[in-house]
C-alpha cells in the first residue's frame, strides 16, 4: 500500500487537517487526532484518504474526523467520527462497521491481586467454561424466534429481566442499554438466524475478557466514584459486540444502500461509503435495524457480565454482592445516535457516526448517567491482550470539538497476515506467561494475529486525547488473566 | 496457467484476488478462495449438494452478494464448500450447484471465521487473458 502523499495543516500539538480544497466534493475539512510521531504511521496507508473520503457524505458537518487510534477500514476509518444534519444528510451503514454496537464493559470488584493471582488459572479456567467464546461458537441460552424479537427491542433489560444481572447495571450502561426505535420488521430471516444460536457468546478475533489490576490512578476522586479505590485492585472487562448478526444486519442495509445511492443521486469515492438520507425510508429502516442489532449487543454483554460474576462466585465462595462486582460502564464503539449538538453556535441535531470511537459526554450533560453526572461519562479504551487498558471520562472539550466523541482502543497497524509472520516460531502463549498473563482461547492461530506488535501502543492513544482535552484519563490496568476468542 | 486466486494482507482483513478466462471461472475461483481461508480446501469431501440462486444489481455487486450467500450457509447451517458448478451467470444473476459437506469438528480445522464479503475496494476487470476481481473480506 502507497504511502498517503495528499496535504496535511498542523492545527496544534495533537490536530492535523485535511483542507476542504484537497479533493474536490468534500463537503467539510478532515480532522486527524495524533501526535507528530503517530501522523507518520499513520500517513503509511491510505487512511487520510478515508478520512477525506467521508467528507464527501451529504449533510456532513462540522468536520470528518479521526480519533489516535485511527487505521483503515471500509469505506470509513476505523477511528473515524462524523455527524450528519438529520435534516439534510445520511445515514451509512459503513459509518457504524458490520460488528454493530461493539463495545466494552468493565467490572470493578473489591479483590485484589493478591487474593486472585494465586488462583488465577482456576479463574480463568472458570471463566472459559461459563462464557461461551471462539470460532462459531454458540450460545447456552436457547432463545426462541419471539424471544429474539423481544430482546431486540428491549435491549439489555431483556436480560436483566431473566435474571441475568442487576437492575443498576442498566443505569451505567450507554443508553440504558437499549436504544430506541428497534423494529424486528426490518430485519431479515437470515439475520435472525445468524444471530439466534450466538446470542451470549464472546465470538472470536478481537474480542476479548480480561481480569486486570489497577496500576496507576491518575484522578483518585473521579476513579473513587467509580468504585475504583486503590493500585492491586481487580477489574473485569468484556469486549464484544452483536456477532453474526450485527454482520448480517449490516451486509443487508449495505445491499439496500447501494441501490439507494443511484436513487438519491448521491456521489460517493467508494462503493463502500453507500448511504441514504436519514429521513428516508431506506435510512429509517436501516436505523431501526441498527437500534435492534446494538440492543443484542447489550444483551451480549449483560449475558457475559453475568457469566463472569457466577465464575468469580464459584471460585472465590461468595456472592458476587459480596465480590463487590459492580458495573462500572458499559460503552459502545460502533454506532450511529441521534444527538444535539452546537455547530457555529448553532444547536442541531445530527446523526453521529462512530465507528472504532467511544461517546465521551461531560459532567451535567443529561444522557451522563446519574452516578457520573459530577464527574462526566466514563470512557473505556482496551488496549492489546500485552499492554494495558485506560479509563477516562468525557469532557466539555469533547462536546465542543469532536460531538462528544474520544478514541476506541490501540488500532491496528500490522494486518493479521503480517502478525502472524512477525510472530513466527515465537510462543505467544508462553511470552504472555512470562509476564505475568494467564491466557485461555479456542482458537491459537487468532492468537498470533492479536499479538501486541500488531497495534498501536494504546498510552500513546490516550496520551493524544488527554492533551487535545476530548478526555480526561483516570486510571490505568494491566492484564493478569485473558479469554480471547 | 495463471494462478485460480490469491490472498493479500488489508491492515484490518484480509483479501482475495481470483482469477478466471471467463467470468463463471471467476466466480469459481473467488469462492474456492473463500474456503481456503476458512479450512484446508483439501479436507472438505463432496458429500452434499445445494442449488444456489443469487442476484444483484450489475456484476461487481453480484459478486459480493455471491460470498455473502456461503458465508452465511458457513455460519448459519455450517456447511463447507469445494467445488461450484456455475451453471449460468449473467451480469446480474447466478446459478450454481455448490458441493461439500457439513463442518466435521474431528475433521476440519477451522482457520479463520470470515464474516462478511465487502463492497470496500472491490475490484472486477476483464482484459485479453480473462477476469480478475478483488474482494476484501470482513473476519
Amino acid at each position: 500500500m502507497a504511502r498517503w502523499q495528499g496535504q496535511l495543516i498542523r492545527v496544534d500539538d495533537y490536530r492535523w487537517k485535511i483542507p476542504e480544497n484537497y479533493k474536490t466534493g468534500m463537503r467539510v475539512p478532515g480532522l486527524i487526532y495524533a501526535s507528530q510521531e503517530m501522523l507518520e504511521s499513520i500517513c503509511e496507508e491510505q487512511t487520510p484518504e478515508q478520512v477525506a473520503n467521508v467528507a464527501f457524505l451529504p449533510g456532513i458537518v462540522g468536520y470528518s474526523l479521526a480519533m489516535p487510534d485511527i487505521h483503515w477500514g471500509y469505506g470509513f476509518p476505523i477511528g473515524g467520527v462524523a455527524a450528519m444534519d438529520i435534516k439534510d444528510g445520511v445515514v451509512s451503514p459503513g459509518g457504524v462497521g458490520y460488528d454493530i454496537n461493539c463495545g466494552v464493559r468493565l467490572l470493578r470488584t473489591s479483590l485484589s491481586e493478591a487474593e486472585v493471582r494465586p488462583r488465577i488459572r482456576e479463574l480463568i479456567n472458570a471463566l472459559f467454561f461459563n462464557v461461551p467464546s471462539g470460532l462459531g461458537s454458540e450460545g447456552k441460552m436457547k432463545i426462541s424466534q419471539k424471544e429474539m424479537n423481544q430482546l431486540m427491542v428491549e435491549g439489555a433489560r431483556w436480560a436483566v429481566n431473566h435474571g441475568l444481572g442487576f437492575e443498576e447495571d442498566l443505569d451505567v450502561t450507554e443508553e440504558g442499554g437499549c436504544i430506541g426505535g428497534a423494529d424486528p420488521s426490518k430485519i431479515s430471516d437470515r439475520a435472525v438466524k445468524r444471530g439466534l444460536p450466538q446470542a451470549g457468546t464472546l465470538g472470536s478475533g478481537n474480542h476479548f475478557l480480561e481480569v486486570q489490576v489497577v496500576k496507576e490512578i491518575f484522578d483518585s476522586h473521579i476513579a473513587s466514584v467509580m468504585g475504583i479505590d486503590e493500585i492491586g485492585q481487580i477489574l473485569v472487562l468484556i469486549h464484544t459486540g452483536s456477532r453474526g448478526f450485527g454482520h448480517q444486519v449490516c451486509t443487508d442495509h449495505l445491499r439496500i444502500m447501494e441501490g439507494a445511492i443511484s436513487k438519491y443521486g448521491i456521489n460517493l469515492p467508494d462503493r463502500q461509503l453507500a448511504c441514504a438520507p436519514i429521513e428516508s425510508s431506506e435510512g429509517k429502516d436501516y436505523l431501526a435495524a441498527m437500534a435492534c442489532a446494538a440492543n443484542y449487543a447489550w444483551v451480549n454483554r449483560q449475558c457475559i457480565a453475568h457469566w463472569a460474576r457466577e465464575s468469580f462466585s464459584k471460585v472465590f465462595g461468595k456472592s458476587p454482592e459480596a465480590l463487590g462486582m459492580k458495573q462500572v460502564y458499559d460503552v459502545a464503539h460502533n454506532i450511529a445516535k441521534i444527538e444535539e449538538h452546537t455547530i457555529d453556535g448553532r444547536k442541531l441535531k445530527v446523526c453521529v457516526h462512530r465507528k472504532g470511537a467511544t461517546r465521551a459526554f461531560p459532567a451535567g450533560h443529561k444522557d451522563t448517567p446519574r452516578r457520573y453526572k459530577e464527574v462526566g461519562q466514563p470512557v473505556l479504551v482496551p488496549g492489546d491482550m500485552g499492554r494495558c487498558s485506560f479509563i477516562a471520562v468525557g469532557t466539555e472539550k469533547a462536546m465542543a470539538d469532536s460531538f462528544g466523541s474520544t478514541c476506541h482502543g490501540a488500532g491496528r497497524v500490522l494486518s493479521r497476515g503480517a502478525a502472524k509472520r512477525s510472530m513466527k516460531g515465537r510462543d505467544v502463549v508462553q511470552e504472555l506467561e512470562n509476564r505475568g498473563i494467564t491466557i485461555k482461547t479456542g482458537s491459537f492461530p487468532s492468537l498470533a494475529e492479536e499479538a501486541s506488535q500488531a497495534y498501536k501502543d494504546v498510552t500513546e492513544v490516550i496520551e493524544v486525547v488527554h492533551q487535545a482535552g476530548i478526555s480526561k484519563k483516570v486510571a490505568m490496568a494491566i492484564p493478569m488473566g485473558v479469554i480471547k476468542g | 496457467m495463471k494462478r485460480a486466486f490469491e490472498i493479500i494482507d488489508h491492515v484490518a482483513d484480509v483479501g482475495i484476488v481470483a482469477y478466471g478466462k471467463d467470468a463463471k471461472e471467476l466466480f469459481s475461483n473467488a469462492a474456492l478462495a473463500l474456503f481456503s481461508l476458512i479450512t484446508e480446501p483439501e479436507s472438505i469431501e463432496e458429500k452434499l449438494q445445494l442449488d444456489l440462486e443469487v442476484s444483484s444489481e450489475d456484476m461487481d455487486s453480484l459478486l459480493v452478494e455471491w460470498l455473502n450467500e456461503l458465508i452465511y450457509l458457513f455460519d448459519v447451517e455450517r456447511i463447507l464448500f469445494s467445488r461450484f458448478d456455475i451453471r449460468s451467470l449473467t451480469r446480474n444473476e447466478l446459478d450454481a450447484t455448490c458441493y461439500g459437506e457439513g463442518i466435521d469438528s474431528m475433521k476440519h480445522k477451522i482457520k479463520l471465521g470470515v464474516k462478511a464479503a465487502t463492497y470496500h475496494m472491490l475490484k472486477l476487470e476483464q482484459n485479453g487473458d480473462g477476469y480478475k476481481a478483488q474482494i476484501i473480506l470482513d473476519i
